[in-house]
């Protein structure tokens, strides 16, 4: 299930519902993302996260899509905000369920990567200096790379 | 065609949506974000360099290659850097 909301969300209420939706279910990995109060050492006031509405969804269920078909899993939530948040705020959940912990670790794993790259949000953090664009990281693409064995990318990581 | 803007693209153009009819010789988004960048400084600024700049037609991504039709949503926008 793909949710894009300004609203929070209560991560323990999420990994509930998602549990006791299927007895099958054995784990449940989760990753929470929250809004730092530091970036490159300089103090971050608050962010803001602008989206595409409607290619945000059809991406994130995209990439949903491609960690059901990779892994057996039960169940698989990914919650995305968007608008102005300050530090310690939730940003972003993912959850997947499987029967094992492996799938369900490595599930969680991919879509993270995955959303952090190919998911068209895009973070302005307010600081001292004013607000500024994030830039993209190279490891978060080497991040993604390692789940896919043929590309360029993935390649470079392994030094190919 | 409708032209959408996101995040510094926006923000340098000034603008987060516009309609445009390129000249018939604008057959690919590489060949749109050329023209574009002779429209005024915050085109020039936003497209100064178009390697970074990603593009999506009709809510997928696009290189620059792709072929566009007259009715395409073409969005042009940073690297993503959400999660």
């Amino acid at each position: 299930m793909i949710r894009v909301q300004a609203e929070d969300f209560d991560p323990g209420a999420e990994i509930a519902r998602l549990a006791a939706a299927n007895p099958s279910i054995g784990g449940v990995a989760t990753f929470l993302g929250l809004v730092r109060d530091v970036a490159k050492g300089k103090p971050v006031t608050a962010m803001t996260l602008e989206h595409f509405p409607g290619m945000t969804e059809r991406e994130l269920a995209r990439i949903e899509a491609a960690a059901n078909r990779r892994w057996p899993l039960d169940a698989s939530l990914i919650i995305h905000r968007y608008g102005r948040l300050l530090p310690g705020d939730r940003i972003v959940f993912v959850a997947t369920a499987s029967a094992h912990r492996q799938a369900a670790f490595d599930s969680c794993m991919f879509l993270v990567d995955y959303l952090k790259t190919e998911a068209p949000f895009w973070k302005l953090e307010e600081g001292a200096a004013g607000a500024q664009w994030v830039e993209t990281r190279e490891s978060d693409d080497l991040a993604r790379a390692r789940w896919e064995a043929d590309s360029g990318l993935a390649k470079k990581v392994r030094g190919a | 065609m409708k032209l959408l803007y996101f995040a510094w693209v926006r923000q340098r153009i000034g603008l987060a949506e516009e309609e445009v009819t390129p000249p018939a010789n604008v057959l690919t988004v590489g060949e749109l974000v050329e023209w574009l960048k002779g429209r005024g400084p915050g085109y020039a600024a936003a497209f100064a360099n178009p390697s970074v700049v990603k593009a999506a037609v009709n809510q997928e991504f696009a290189r620059p290659d792709r072929r566009l039709a007259p009715g395409d949503e073409v969005a042009l926008f940073p690297p993503m850097t959400g999660g």
